[in-house]
């Protein structure tokens, strides 16, 4: 017998987040225009000793106006789609679940952009203007969940292949919504392949990060607190409920997080697919299913996914650069089939 | 009053229950209905029973007479139409699900995973109700599960992979598990499907064994009637939603009452042991 230590945790963890730093550091350093580590070590050197004057121009320019917020939106994007991704799989008790295979990103991205179809038309404080679209985007989630939720439930139990089914489809057609809704607003709204594919590009106020750091530490911290009551809701919610699993009360707090979480993703920066099951699914083969351990390392995960694809989707085809969304679905949609294979074998 | 006198009197509280009713199930009843406008599709007669430490109680009749609707109502999981449960003076359903996880255990048909997980960790989510929501299992909650799998010849087990164990072992290893709730009542429903012989045997003994070390309360559903008489202290007959009799097997074993509950021709006769046999006369004309 060998059960969970706090140590052991914490190890892992650490382990990850070496890992973690050396993408970002890969992050900082490649891009359209290449910059040395020596140079990023001095510039990094003369921050930390406040020496202005020393730093180089282009340190300012580059790393600390482009690429670092953009890393640290990676970070925040991939945590929170990749622990919203376990907390699905948990909660539908299917092990294919993830916000954008289940549709919930689209229905996400929906709720964000008819936020910003009618942030204009109505007035509001700007503190609670800025928080209109994550809040559209919750809403989005939350309905959508509770759609695909009922599409793949027969009888009292959820199908695990019409629950795919029915989030396959919601996403094709809310996604079709969003198309005519994009094409026939003009103004200041994102691309398309922004709301479709994902995307990490667009600059954002300094506040948003606050709000989406918060965000993300309230709600996996909430789920966090069901990781041992998820463990046994696994085995099926009445042997959960015989074990003392209070389960309406597990199942309602991790699924307004996990919508939370998506929700923030996706408002942020459009639907990113498949990190929510890539993610959980290397970190259960590393480390096992119990999700005192899966949550923290398939939140460090998926931020060192999310970076090191954008790094990609930003070096690859330089000086243009491809859609982040895209670099997770060429790797996530091939081993969604092979795992969906595996299971019906 | 004191703390001191308050323990005292606790304990003079816990020897006197221990020779005392610990399940009580009172004019209990219940109906099912897929919608409330409609008739109930099945309804379970006023059923009253009791049960003291130690006693192993079996439910026993044909395909939908009831069995598994009063071991839900027993565990708590459904509200009763009428009457009541107590178990040691607490209403069943009334309780926490995380109390009523530490008072009472329930072995289901089979227990499926999602996740591949080890005999181990199986039997330590037996302790998810007596620690806090968020916290990593003590020695205490290691110690309790090794004497758990131990104590159903299963130590061996510990490290093996649960889906890689037989229907048997896999039995033990979801009883242990059930064991490290450390209930005052255990229930189990038809634990011997899917088991060979020697493996049913082998599970009841196991089941009497404990239910008289530890004293716990066993409530077990089953369509073995030679398994019943052989371990059960009491049966309880069930036909169509309706609990016929209750009593020690030697009153309930006879021949007409059981043909007419089972449907099937069959002879009673004394076993070596001093309990009834039941041999189905399969082939014979009714």
């Amino acid at each position: 017998m060998r059960p969970l230590t706090l140590r052991r945790l914490l190890l892992q963890c650490f382990a990850l987040l070496v890992i973690l730093f050396v993408v970002v550091v890969i992050a900082i350093k490649f891009g359209a225009v290449p910059v040395s580590l020596y140079a990023l070590g001095r510039d990094l050197w003369n921050v930390l000793l406040h020496q202005r004057s020393n730093i180089s121009s282009d340190y300012v320019l580059i790393i600390q106006n482009i690429r670092l917020p953009r890393i640290l939106l990676g970070i925040m994007v991939g945590a929170s789609l990749s622990v919203a991704g376990t907390s699905f799989q948990a909660l539908l008790r299917n092990p294919l679940a993830d916000p954008y295979v289940l549709g919930v990103s689209s229905g996400a991205g929906l709720g964000a952009i008819l936020a910003l179809i009618v942030e204009p038309r109505v007035t509001l404080s700007p503190v609670f203007a800025a928080l209109l679209t994550p809040l559209g985007a919750f809403l989005g989630a939350a309905a959508t969940v509770t759609v695909v939720y009922l599409l793949g439930r027969r009888e009292g139990q959820i199908d695990s292949t019409t629950l795919l089914l029915g989030g396959v489809i919601t996403a094709s057609f809310i996604s079709a919504i969003i198309m005519f809704l994009m094409s026939t607003l003009t103004g200041n709204l994102r691309g398309l392949s922004f709301w479709l594919m994902g995307d990490l590009s667009t600059p954002l106020q300094k506040s948003v990060y606050w709000f989406l750091g918060i965000g993300f530490v309230f709600a996996s911290g909430a789920i966090y607190t069901t990781a041992s009551d998820l463990n046994l809701l696994l085995a099926g919610e009445k042997e959960a409920m015989h074990l003392g699993v209070d389960v309406p009360r597990v199942r309602l707090v991790v699924y307004i997080a996990a919508s939370l979480l998506t929700g923030l993703a996706v408002s942020v920066s459009g639907a990113i697919g498949y990190v929510g099951l890539i993610v959980p699914h290397v970190m259960r083969l590393i480390f096992g299913s119990d999700h005192r351990t899966l949550l923290p390392t398939a939140a460090i995960g998926g931020a060192i996914a999310v970076v090191f694809a954008d790094t990609l989707a930003r070096t690859v085809v330089a000086p243009n650069e491809l859609a982040v969304g895209a670099v997770t679905a060429v790797v996530g949609a091939p081993l969604f089939i092979y795992l969906l294979r595996r299971r019906l074998a | 009053m004191s703390p001191g006198s308050s323990h005292a009197r606790h304990l003079a509280e816990a020897g006197r229950l221990a020779n005392e009713i610990r399940l009580s199930v009172e004019q209990v009843s219940y109906a099912y209905s897929a919608n409330p406008a409609q008739a109930p599709l099945f309804t379970l007669e006023a059923t009253s029973f009791q049960a003291r430490p130690g006693e192993i109680v079996a439910i026993l009749g044909p395909n939908a007479s009831g069995k598994s609707t009063l071991l839900k109502l027993i565990a708590g999981a459904l509200a009763p139409l009428s009457g009541r449960i107590l178990l040691n003076g607490f209403v069943t359903h009334s309780l926490t699900p995380r109390t009523r996880a530490q008072r009472i255990a329930v072995v289901q048909q089979e227990s499926r995973l999602l996740f591949p997980a080890r005999a181990w960790e199986f039997v330590l989510q037996g302790r998810h109700a007596h620690g806090r929501s968020l916290r990593f299992e003590s020695e205490d909650d290691v110690l309790i599960a090794k004497n758990a799998l131990a104590q159903v010849g299963a130590a061996d087990l510990s490290d093996r992979w649960m889906d890689q164990i037989s229907g048997g072992e896999k039995q033990r290893v979801i009883l242990a598990r059930a064991l490290a709730q450390q209930p005052l009542l255990l229930l189990l429903d038809e634990p011997t499907l899917h088991l060979d012989i020697a493996a049913q045997i082998g599970l009841l003994d196991a089941l009497r064994r404990l239910a008289a070390a530890n004293r716990y309360t066993v409530v077990v559903v089953t369509h073995e009637l030679n398994l019943a008489a052989e371990y059960a202290d009491q049966v309880v007959l069930m036909q169509r939603g309706r609990c016929l009799r209750v009593g020690p097997p030697i009153n309930i074993y006879q021949r007409e009452l059981l043909e007419q509950v089972f449907q099937t021709p069959l002879t009673v006769e004394l076993g070596s042991s001093g309990r009834p046999r039941v041999t189905v006369l399969a082939g014979t004309e009714t």
